[in-house]
């Protein structure tokens, strides 16, 4: 992926970040996600992670999103008026997440081994679905198994909570 | 022939084992097989020492092998026969035999007979296994065995305030003397590797020629001493004996006179050959010896109860003995062992037949009277007196004497206390004889005294007889070595002009008195002995009790369980302000605390 | 060029930016869209080294695999998240956190 795409992607990605939680309307926020996630994909794209870029349009820009906008009508939701933001919440949030960037410059600078470019992937066609498919239902057959039942635990969960009488 | 020590040993066991086990609601019945018992022992005791020559190794039961544990170390239940436990065996049995059947009468009306003649055959077993002992260990086992005896006798009518009391007091003072005691032997078993008198009799010269050898001998010799300071009541554990005599008047007869508080200067002349080694302990001996016989015929001029003024006598006797062995003269202890334990039995036996006739009373000063109602008593009583000042012609005259004759060749000053001490003697039995059996009966009790039954008076007679031969040389020699008697001496001359002077003195001073005419205070209360004990015992225990609860209040309570609980508290509710219950501020602490783990893996050096 | 450093920069600050939102917004919505940010930040990070790590001429589908369950554990996360946000909106009608504080002392 050439470097203009990459910073172009990413500083969609970002900027479309920061704007879902600028944004004072919740149907504002939740579209801006909707670019930021897929900017993510194309990034995924660019390391030629094909069907995870897939999976993250399908499922995060697909369903989560639909979920949320869903979610969002249900309550129906106005912009919020403007509350002022109290200083020592804006002073410690900021000073936690300066320290944690900072942190993070630190660390990408300590780690000289990561300017490296990526190392090239093996002639031909890359064949992502077939092997994911084959190294899922091997060796993480059993987590595979795993999370249906999670899915299944939390789809009732969903019911259990949606139900009116609960109070 | 051979089981002859078995059946003397274990008679009064089995006695009574079967008084506990099945005769307890017999009275009478429980009575009569413990007299059986002792009877039987006497008996064979007779035979033994007419027939068995002197051996150590002829008796052994095997008792505590620990050989199987690669130490080598055994045990038995050996039996010593010896002129020495010759002699004490017949004193213990025949004496024991006529105060068992003296009891017999004595105790008639008890309720509690079985438990007292069961006490009494208990008795007499760890008694005779003191006498035959032939190693450390057997002694030392019989020796607390005769302790726990006494403490079970003495507190016989332990409905009573006092003898349970009393009965305490006799155990735990035992008791400390028994603690040196169980370290003398430890130290000797340290020495030679043996518990056995002959294995270490064996050994001993070869130790003692390193000087080295000497202070730990001394320590060993002075230990061993502190068993004897305990069970004979020398001073300054000697305060338990007169408080013993709350017990039945033949157990203070027989355990408290003449043979249990011996048993102790028996023991003393049994490892003789361990004590000798050491000038220093045979010093300290002497004068501990001496103290305690001066200081208890200093009291026993002051006491009002009859068995009290017994007691401190015995005392006084006992320091004799224990001086006796301390100035090496030890067949002179053994010699004056024997008559006393004659006479000393006669005198208490001969008081609990005043006591008995004046319905329980003890003080003297309520009797008078009595040689018109009691005149075998007052006979038996005489001669035991009369033995006891060591007037000329009964048998406390040779013993005593051997004993200050070798006093005086010792060091002038304990031949000057013995002397001392039997001015004393003299004038406290007088007072105690003129007060009791003369003038007029001061008590409605005493006026109507009568003589006491045969029973109770066979058993006066019969220790009567020896009180007076016993010393004399042709009946001596048949049963210990008798100390050389040097014909030169004057000592005995001067023993009796004071003996005489003691008499006269008591005599003129007490002759038809109301009332004690003297009064010391310091004398009538015993030195304040038992005060001062209690002061100290009293003032150091509130000191330990006040330091643990200084302890207890601040360090343990205070500072480590409230201040625990209050810490814990405190920190509680100083976090609960944390939960404010806005999530934002819970995030914000996470994130915080992510932060902070990021740094102090990656960052921290 | 672009580099894993550049990757891992990028995933860097998308999970600042969903710490921020979390830390800021009062709106319960927006928080856990913010949450999703953080997620896929991750996510990110995972692909981008699963690339780095090649094995024989493949990427490490290890990572990807990891990806792929976060994915799964989102959605799951995400159905029961926005249940609870509508009991709780039935209950209190408000989706603001800072009304939203009766657990406590």
């Amino acid at each position: 992926m050439s470097p203009i795409l990459f910073w172009i992607f990413a500083a969609l990605t970002l900027g479309f970040g920061a704007a879902t939680l600028l944004n004072r309307n919740p149907v504002a926020s939740a579209l801006c996600l909707v670019v930021s996630l897929l900017g993510l994909s194309a990034l995924f794209f660019g390391l030629e992670a094909y069907f995870i870029a897939v999976i993250q349009i399908l499922v995060y820009a697909g369903a989560v999103m639909v979920l949320f906008l869903f979610i969002i009508m249900l309550l129906d939701m106005k912009a919020e008026e403007r509350r002022p933001i109290s200083l020592p919440v804006l002073l410690g949030g900021a000073a936690v997440v300066g320290l944690f960037v900072t942190q993070i410059g630190l660390v990408l600078r300590s780690f000289p081994a990561g300017n490296a470019p990526f190392p090239p992937l093996a002639a031909g066609p890359l064949q992502d679905a077939h092997n994911i498919g084959m190294t899922l239902f091997s060796a993480y057959n059993l987590p595979f198994q795993v999370i249906g039942v999670l899915i299944l635990v939390a789809s009732i969960g969903v019911v259990v909570l949606s139900k009116r009488e609960l109070k | 022939m051979q089981n002859l020590p078995w059946i003397i040993l274990f008679t009064p066991l089995l006695s009574a084992v079967l008084i506990v086990l099945f005769t307890q609601r017999w009275r009478n019945l429980s009575a009569l097989i413990s007299i059986a018992a002792v009877f039987v022992s006497a008996a064979a005791s007779i035979v033994l020492f007419r027939t068995l020559p002197d051996s150590t190794t002829a008796f052994q039961l095997p008792w505590l092998d620990f050989s199987a544990l690669g130490i080598g170390f055994q045990v038995p239940i050996g039996i010593t026969i010896d002129g020495l436990s010759k002699a004490m065996l017949l004193v213990v049995t025949c004496i024991g035999a006529l105060i068992h059947l003296y009891s017999w009468a004595y105790m008639a009306d008890d309720e509690g007979k079985s438990r007292y003649f069961a006490g009494l055959s208990f008795f007499m077993f760890s008694m005779l296994g003191i006498v035959f002992a032939n190693n450390f260990l057997m002694m030392f086992i019989f020796w607390e065995l005769v302790g726990v005896s006494s403490f079970i006798l003495i507190g016989h009518w332990f409905y009573r305030p006092a003898p349970p009391a009393a009965a305490n007091k006799a155990f735990i003072c035992n008791r400390l003397g028994d603690f040196g005691f169980m370290l003398g032997i430890l130290l000797v078993w340290t020495a030679t590797q043996s518990v056995d008198f002959e294995v270490i009799k064996a050994k001993l010269p070869e130790l003692a020629a390193n000087p080295a050898f000497l202070p730990f001998a001394t320590a060993a010799a002075i230990c061993l001493f502190c068993g004897t300071v305990g069970k004979s009541a020398q001073f300054p554990l000697h305060v338990w004996l007169p408080d013993a005599m709350e017990g039945p008047t033949p157990v203070s007869a027989l355990i408290h006179a003449a043979t249990m508080v011996a048993a102790g200067v028996y023991m003393l002349v049994r490892v003789y050959f361990i004590i000798s080694i050491s000038p220093a302990a045979m010093e300290v001996i002497a004068v501990i010896g001496t103290i305690t016989a001066v200081l208890a015929a200093l009291m026993a001029t002051q006491q009002d109860d009859i068995k009290r003024v017994l007691a401190y006598s015995t005392l006084s006797q006992l320091g004799y003995m224990v001086m006796a062995v301390g100035v090496a003269s030890r067949d002179g202890a053994m010699f004056h062992l024997f008559t006393h334990a004659f006479f000393k039995a006669l005198l208490f036996l001969g008081a609990g037949s005043v006591i008995l006739a004046c319905h329980h009373e003890q003080n003297i000063w309520k009797m008078g009277g009595l040689w018109k109602k009691q005149p075998i008593t007052l006979l038996t009583f005489a001669a035991a007196t009369l033995a006891l000042m060591g007037v000329y012609g009964f048998s406390g005259f040779y013993s005593k004497d051997a004993i200050l004759i070798a006093a005086s060749e010792h060091h002038p000053w304990i031949f000057y206390a013995g002397l001392f001490t039997a001015f004393l003697t003299a004038f406290y039995m007088t007072r105690l004889f003129v007060v009791v059996f003369f003038g007029k009966a001061r008590t409605e009790a005493a006026g109507h005294a009568h003589e006491s039954p045969a029973v109770m008076l066979i058993p006066l007679v019969l220790l009567a007889i020896p009180s007076v031969v016993a010393g004399y040389h042709g009946v001596i020699a048949n049963f210990l070595p008798t100390p050389a008697h040097e014909a030169a001496s004057n000592v005995p001359y001067i023993a009796s002009g004071l003996g005489l002077l003691g008499i006269a003195l008591g005599f003129l001073l007490y002759r038809g008195q109301e009332k004690d005419p003297i009064r010391i205070p310091l004398l009538a209360n015993k030195f304040y002995f038992d005060e001062f004990y209690a002061l100290l015992i009293w003032n150091t225990q509130d000191l330990l009790a006040r330091i643990s609860g200084f302890i207890d209040r601040w360090i343990l309570d205070t500072a480590l369980v409230r201040g625990l609980s209050s810490g814990t508290w405190g920190f509680g509710f100083a976090l609960r302000f944390i939960q404010c219950g806005n999530l934002q501020a819970y995030a914000l602490l996470f994130g915080a605390g992510v932060v902070a783990l990021f740094y102090f893996i990656l960052f921290y050096k | 060029m672009v580099t894993l450093n550049d990757y891992l920069l990028v995933s860097g600050l998308l999970f600042a930016l969903g710490l921020a939102g979390v830390l800021l917004r009062r709106n319960i919505l927006i928080i856990f869209m913010a949450l999703e940010l953080m997620l896929n930040a991750a996510n990110l990070s995972l692909v981008a080294f699963s690339r780095f790590g090649t094995v024989s001429g493949l990427p490490n589908y290890n990572g990807q695999m990891l990806v792929f369950f976060i994915i799964t554990v989102a959605a799951a996360e995400v159905a029961v998240g926005l249940a609870i946000i509508v009991a709780l909106y039935r209950a209190r009608q408000t989706t603001n956190v800072e009304d939203l504080n009766s657990l406590k002392f």
